[in-house]
């Protein structure tokens, strides 16, 4: 099969890989039909998560349809159209049957303390991920859903991450009528989170980016003021200025680890992986929500050591919430709100890339060229 | 008046629900927590996993695999993707084996062994009917149909103060690559003289 393959930091190329095989009895093989790049997936193109190795196939963002199942699979047959989690997770462990499902501890050697991802590198369990024709399914009677008949296959692709993820982002937040609400990041994350915090009824929703297409973005899809911190000396005090220098009630860090607008931290959170990345946005949004206030964060970082200023979180009595999404947990709610026409996922689709340009697709996306927000790969565009 | 902090209950000068609701197409569906899936953080069996068993069968293959020493057993299902092989697999398996998460050295050795695997898959790549090639694997050529120019220039980008180090992060292993055959090039045609 065609996959994409990681060659290392700032190189990726398409090569020919063997079908990935049953390798447990609950394993599906799914051929994918549509798959998307994260900007979670840069960080690991720029080499900045801890065993990232040559030979690697990214990709947890990915729909399909099931090729093959394992002989213990109930729920799934071939021929199904299915969504997948970007989590793997076996759905009995202590943290599953708490609803925890992104911190699964079944299925990560690795590390305990994150789950498993598809495509994130061997600290997230070692799994290839589904930039490619096949990929490998474990647990396919917990993970995968059958895709509604009504669903467009965009619309369930981006279920299986980005607009899952942003909505917790919002729900992290727990954000009560009239909050007024920031949101760190106008990529695909933070354009949900927006989104989402209307839904919980924010009174007001703010989104500060340095792309003025992507705020453009955030206006026309997200309803959001919006700021450009490069148009300022000071985006905190902006932001003081902005909420009466009361702060906001809610901060939402929809940026993670590779955070830009102060030179140092970027070089040293993402030149040099001396950081866990360079939590500029999270600074910012400890900086900029009100004492008493909640901060979600939904962005990415690596497992090392970061910069953050912690002292102020404490003298401010900061409520911090963070979590990789348990993407499963969220569907039926987001099913809901789809059919009633309150989001739809792929007005953020800016790019579809077939999977042999991928390349290409990897370096518009990271040096934010052609005006990108979210680009998807087409595993056989021809 | 004084700004909203300095006073207890200054009233927001936000919009009334009637308005959200006209201007937000679903503003406050999800108002009452209970109606927020991830509300409350953890809740026993939120759903039917799917799950139909206590704990999972083994998969084959544990024996070998690397581990942290935080786990108490090879969890029973995991990626075989990329084995460890070759310098950069012996650092590997030396974090995982003797440093916890909670240590810096493991993290710093993964990294570590990062870089020697991305050297050395540049160099078996030479040896390989597909050597690497930095122009197609680094897409660069998008910067001509994908507007690098335009994209990057006239805008306030601040990423556009250490882009430039991108190429140097890419060419590294490569310089580094062609000093040291140049230097053990140089080494043996002296010997042979």
């Amino acid at each position: 099969m065609r996959a994409m393959v990681y060659r290392g930091p700032y190189k990726v190329r398409v090569e020919e890989k063997d079908i990935p095989a049953i390798e447990h009895p609950n394993d599906a093989i799914i051929r994918v039909t549509r798959a998307a790049i994260c900007g979670s997936d840069l960080h690991l193109y720029h080499g900045m998560m801890p065993d990232t190795r040559v030979g690697t196939t990214f990709g947890h963002e990915f729909i399909g349809v099931v090729e093959k199942v394992g002989g213990s699979v109930q729920t799934l047959s071939p021929g199904d159209r299915v969504m997948v989690p970007f989590n793997v997770y076996c759905g009995s462990c202590y943290f599953c049957a708490r609803g925890l499902y992104s911190n699964c501890h079944n299925v990560n050697p690795n590390a305990t303390a994150v789950g498993g991802i598809y495509g994130y590198s061997h600290t997230c369990g070692g799994y290839d991920g589904g930039q490619a024709e096949y990929v490998r399914v474990p647990f396919a009677d917990v993970g995968p859903s059958l895709i509604p008949d009504w669903l467009e296959d965009e619309d369930a692709l981006l279920m299986t991450d980005a607009l899952a993820t942003g909505y917790f982002g919002a729900q992290l937040g727990d954000i009560v009528e009239g909050d007024t609400v920031v949101v760190f990041g106008a990529g695909p994350v933070g354009l949900y989170a927006a989104k989402s915090a209307w839904l919980m009824g924010a009174g007001r929703v703010i989104v500060i980016d340095q792309l003025e297409y992507r705020l453009e973005k955030a206006r026309t899809f997200a309803h959001a003021e919006t700021y450009n911190y490069n148009e300022y000396d000071d985006i905190v005090v902006e932001m003081k200025k902005a909420t009466d220098y009361l702060g906001a009630d809610v901060v939402i860090d929809a940026v993670g680890a590779e955070a830009d607008g102060n030179f140092l931290q970027q070089v040293t959170g993402t030149k040099l992986k001396l950081q866990g990345g360079s939590p500029i946005a999270l600074n910012w949004a400890i900086d900029s929500v009100r004492k008493g206030g909640t901060v979600s964060v939904v962005g990415a970082y690596g497992p090392i050591f970061s910069a953050v200023k912690f002292g102020d979180a404490v003298n401010k009595g900061l409520t911090l919430r963070m979590n990789q999404c348990p993407v499963k947990r969220q569907w039926p709610r987001l099913l809901e709100h789809i059919r009633n026409g309150y989001l739809k996922p792929n007005d953020i689709v800016t790019h579809r890339i077939p999977l042999e340009h991928i390349a290409e697709g990897y370096h518009i996306f990271s040096a934010k060229l052609d005006n990108c927000i979210k680009p998807l790969i087409v595993p056989n565009a021809s | 008046m004084h700004s909203t902090p300095y006073v207890a209950n200054k009233p927001r000068n936000t919009e009334t629900r009637d308005e959200l609701r006209a201007r937000i197409p679903g503003w406050g569906a999800d108002l009452d927590p209970a109606d927020r899936p991830s509300y409350p953080r953890e809740k026993l069996a939120p759903f039917h996993t799917g799950a139909h068993w206590d704990f999972p069968e083994q998969q084959p293959g544990a024996e070998n695999r690397e581990h942290s020493i935080e786990h108490d057993i090879v969890p029973p299902v995991f990626g075989t993707s990329v084995p460890l092989k070759g310098v950069s697999g012996a650092i590997r398996r030396h974090a995982y084996a003797s440093y916890s998460e909670g240590r810096a050295a493991h993290w710093l050795l993964l990294i570590l062994g990062d870089r020697v695997d991305a050297w050395e898959s540049h160099l078996r790549s030479f040896a390989s009917a597909r050597p690497d090639n930095p122009v197609t694997e680094t897409g660069v050529l998008a910067e001509k149909s994908a507007h690098g120019v335009a994209s990057r220039f006239g805008v306030k980008r601040s990423d556009i103060n250490h882009q430039w180090l991108d190429p140097l992060i890419v060419g590294g292993p490569w310089v580094a690559a062609g000093g040291v055959a140049f230097a053990i090039t140089r080494k043996l045609v002296r010997r042979g003289r």
